[in-house]
């Protein structure tokens, strides 16, 4: 017996695989189910091949920007009509957090990080730190150094991963941030003072980074709200991926100046 | 849909039926995006959440009696304007709908 497109789904949602579920929810075929996952061919039917088609396309677009909506259709799929609603829902795997530095920061940015939903990821050269039983909450605890490990997965990293660079040491924070400015990646943070920063840069400049790609740094990390502790710094520097990731006009540390900790 | 799933597989376990019931749409200020979902099974237990706890009431209603088959699968829709709005209204003023179906499929 074949699995159910419920099945189906359930299993993609466990394996954090990506998937797109349309569904009729106005129309002659009210409930009709659509599956549609990369690279497979879709799983059941709307009520007619065009529509299918058509759905297929779109829900592929869908999900590919992690998008959930509803979209009208004529009853095979015509556009601009609106005979049928099709809700596509887009089960993107979760986003990504790579936390370059096992310092006593990580596991509260790893506790904070898992609450918005990141696939989190502790990476540091030093076997000692980089631990499991340290970080309990983290997906992955990684050791090794930050560019071989940008290396393996920068290429997987798009506009909704964070990179947070909490190395406080320029020897592994500078090939880090080099290696994620050299990605796609939508936030881009790095810990320390705004003297380190200054010389971060200088050394940035060196490895021959550009201009751009330095203003991308969120130097010192986080929203300027006055954080003191590990955990207080972990909720300044999500609600800066939140507030970049939206637009919204919040004062990061990067454009303010003063003090860091209130 | 991923948060209600370890209750889905139990209640699916169990024998019980199950009815799903999914945000597809929202106008003004909602308070959970597209895609929120809640699961009722056929003994009235329930998982997840479509607002901030607004009209979750109305919607367990609502699958229940698609359960049973006194209402068809469909969407049912909540709002500041709407007749009801003082039983089971959204607070933030805005509207949501939201699709209600048996997990048959």
């Amino acid at each position: 017996m074949s699995d159910s497109i419920y099945e189906l789904l359930r299993d993609a949602l466990r394996a954090e695989e990506p998937a797109a579920l349309a569904t009729v929810t106005a129309g002659p075929t009210v409930g009709a189910k659509l599956l549609v996952r990369p690279d497979v061919a879709p799983v059941g039917t709307l009520g007619d091949p065009d529509l299918d088609r058509v759905v297929a396309r779109d829900a592929r677009g869908e999900l590919e920007s992690g998008l959930t909506t509803t979209r009208h259709y004529g009853t095979r799929g015509e556009a601009r009509e609106h005979e049928v609603s099709v809700f596509i829902e887009s089960f993107a795997p979760p986003p990504r957090m790579v936390i370059f530095g096992a310092v006593d920061f990580t596991a509260a940015l790893v506790k904070a990080g898992k609450v918005l939903g990141f696939r989190v990821t502790v990476c540091d050269a030093r076997a000692v730190f980089a631990t499991r039983a340290r970080f309990p909450d983290a997906d992955d605890v990684v050791n090794d150094w930050p560019d071989r490990h940008l290396a393996k997965i920068g290429s997987e990293l798009g506009p909704r991963d964070a990179v947070c660079v909490l190395t406080h040491d320029a020897k592994f924070d500078v090939p880090a941030l080099v290696g994620a400015l050299d990605t796609d990646a939508g936030y881009v943070g790095a810990m320390g003072s705004r003297r380190t920063h200054a010389d971060r840069v200088a050394r940035l400049r060196e490895a021959e980074v550009g201009e751009d790609a330095i203003r991308r740094v969120m130097a010192p990390i986080g929203l300027d709200i006055g954080a003191r502790t590990p955990e207080e710094t972990a909720i300044a520097i999500c609600a800066e991926i939140i507030a970049l990731r939206t637009g919204r006009p919040a004062p990061s540390l990067r454009d303010t100046d003063g003090s860091i900790h209130g | 849909m991923k948060e209600v799933l370890d209750d889905i597989e139990r209640w699916r376990a169990d024998g019980h039926r199950v009815a799903v019931a999914r945000v597809v749409g929202v106008e003004g200020s909602g308070p959970r995006d597209p895609g929120a979902t809640m699961v009722v099974n056929d003994t009235g237990e329930v998982a997840g959440s479509v607002s901030g706890g607004c009209v979750e009431g109305a919607v367990v209603e609502e699958a229940l009696a698609v359960l049973a088959g006194t209402h068809d699968r469909g969407v049912v829709s909540f709002g500041y304007s709407d007749d009801e709005a003082f039983a089971v209204g959204l607070t933030c003023g805005g509207t949501i709908h939201v699709f209600v179906e048996p997990l048959d499929w």
